[in-house]
């Protein structure tokens, strides 16, 4: 199975409260899959020439954040503010660039991986129940624009913290999945000739890796999905995160549920209508059932917000 | 002698555990009224009922509502998860809104009337039940189902029918692709009959004779010696 959940803030009391939402929804998912647990958490951006660093140490005895922001700081020659979230986690800022930023940390703190970078995106994950994972991040406390979770039934790759979602692989960017890839290896060594680098051996992390390929060469987060439909073989659904919106796709087949939801205030996207049900406003929100092999994306970016029209939302609705 | 009217019992399912629920429903005896406050999208809502009971369902539900039923009325003011109504012997469910994936599979009996849409896989290994949907449905509608009648008033997604056996299939809008072994038949005097009972059934308006009906070509009906290589 899998669960995922999806949720993008309309207006800024529903930012404030972001992270409680997407804990409440990834809460009402547990049973989906207990393996491991992950969030992405869109807030509070750095300045251009800034980077935020989402940091794993996922073996052995928790590290001194404190030590390795005060190496990293003096690696960059420049001010390092770390957040530790829950032991394992860890978000550092640096007035840097990405891949500057983490070329000095494999040199001071080989041991700590970087699983996220960009200047919104914020990323945890732990092997275990999302309860776990919730109330270590402290993710019930954060404001933010937009976040996915994710909580696996392993079916295709081990049970570590790596291999746990959401995978992010280019700036700003993350993928959580329900389903399994059938394709996955042939594109993943495709990908690696055109320069991607991938942490696992995980299907679901080929598919974050193909979509930061193809936005990298110049194509729209809505343009990367079609070509997803294309070239990804297998089940899947989607819930895909940018540094301004995020998309939802499910593959022609679609037997992996999804329900979408939106009021005034929100919208929301999981795999099943019980943790939409949480949300404050549920009850009265439209609520459909995502048509399989079509794109649905909301974006912060400009005035206000886009969404698909109703008239591009296909006349399938449902809960699923 | 004079009827008396009961007034429903209510459970609230913001206070009460679905086991709870179901529990009582099971317990139940024939005539006997419930009303469901609160389901929230959980799971197996009134699901295994074997009594001639009447549940109203305020809200949407998660996967398998009134799966394996028989005899009850149920009607459901909301939506529906996928496997509404699995396996139904008999009774019927009713949803306001529309229903996910795999609505009435291998359901055996009694009548599915779904007012908004339903999505992929309706009516799947249908064994004969009767499943009317006011709106459209997604892909694989009936697949291999054996008996049992599908109507649908809106349109239809690819592969209606593949592999189908004996079920009869009638659709008002447009059908995307026919399945294996699936094709048009004539509409005649009886099953514009058949067909105005269903939609009369499940209280929809519609003219019979607007719809198609589709059914088995039964080229796979048995195994040919010839196709061996």
């Amino acid at each position: 199975m899998c669960g995922i959940a999806g949720l993008f803030a309309k207006t800024r009391d529903t930012e404030a409260r972001l992270g409680t939402d997407l804990a409440a929804m990834l809460s009402e998912l547990a049973a989906r899959g207990p393996d491991s647990a992950g969030v992405a958490i869109y807030r509070d951006p750095v300045p251009e020439g800034s980077v935020k660093l989402s940091l794993l140490h996922s073996r052995g005895d928790e590290p001194d954040w404190a030590r390795v922001a005060a190496d990293l700081g003096h690696a960059l020659g420049g001010h390092v503010a770390l957040e530790v979230r829950g032991g394992s986690c860890a978000i550092a800022r640096a007035d840097a660039g990405g891949a500057e930023a983490e070329a000095c940390l494999r040199a001071v703190a080989p041991d700590i991986s970087v699983i996220a970078t960009g200047q919104a995106i914020e990323l945890m994950k732990r092997a275990g129940a999302p309860a776990e994972l919730i109330v270590r991040s402290g993710l019930s406390a954060l404001e933010g624009t937009h976040a996915l979770g994710h909580t696996r039934m392993a079916t295709e790759s081990r049970v570590t913290t790596e291999h746990s979602h959401p995978f992010s692989t280019g700036p700003d960017l993350c993928l959580v999945h329900n389903g399994s890839l059938s394709n996955h290896n042939r594109l993943r060594a495709s990908l690696r000739r055109e320069g991607l680098t991938f942490a696992t051996d995980n299907d679901s992390e080929v598919a974050a890796g193909y979509l930061t390929w193809r936005m990298a060469g110049g194509a729209t987060l809505d343009e990367a999905l079609e070509g997803a439909l294309r070239d990804l073989d297998g089940f899947f659904t989607f819930a895909v995160g940018t540094r301004d919106g995020f998309a939802v796709l499910r593959d022609p087949v679609a037997c992996k549920p999804a329900v979408l939801a939106e009021t005034d205030d929100w919208v929301a996207m999981a795999s099943e209508y019980r943790a939409i049900a949480v949300l404050p406003g549920a009850e009265d929100a439209e609520v459909w059932e995502p048509v399989p092999g079509r794109i649905y994306s909301w974006s912060h970016e400009g005035e206000g917000t886009t969404r698909p029209d109703a008239s591009t939302r296909g006349d399938l609705t449902g809960v699923v | 002698m004079s009827t008396v009217e009961v007034a429903p019992a209510v459970i609230d399912l913001a206070e009460t555990t679905i086991r709870e629920l179901n529990s009582r429903l099971h317990a139940a005896e024939d005539g006997e009224g419930f009303r469901v406050l609160h389901p929230a999208g959980r799971h197996s809502v009134a699901a295994g009922l074997d009594s001639a009971i009447d549940v109203e369902i305020d809200g949407h539900v998660g996967y398998y509502c009134a799966g394996m039923s028989a005899s009850a009325s149920l009607r459901i003011h909301g939506n529906a998860g996928p496997g509404l109504a699995e396996n139904l012997m008999s009774g019927r469910v009713e949803v306001t809104g529309s229903a996910s994936q795999y609505a009435g599979a291998t359901a055996h009996g009694g009548l599915i009337a779904i007012h908004g849409d339903a999505s992929s896989r309706c009516g799947i290994s249908l064994k004969g039940a009767d499943v009317v949907v006011q709106g459209s449905i997604g892909h694989m509608g009936a697949f291999m189902a054996q008996s049992g009648r599908l109507v649908v008033c809106g349109d239809v997604g690819e592969a209606l029918g593949d592999s189908l056996y004996e079920a009869r299939l009638y659709v008002r809008g447009n059908v995307a692709s026919l399945g294996a072994d699936c094709i048009e038949k004539e509409l005649r005097d009886e099953h514009a009959a058949e067909l105005a009972e269903l939609l009369a059934a499940a209280g929809f308006d519609a003219e019979p004779g607007d719809f198609r009906r589709y059914g088995s070509a039964r080229t796979l009906y048995n195994f040919h010696a010839d196709r061996v290589d």
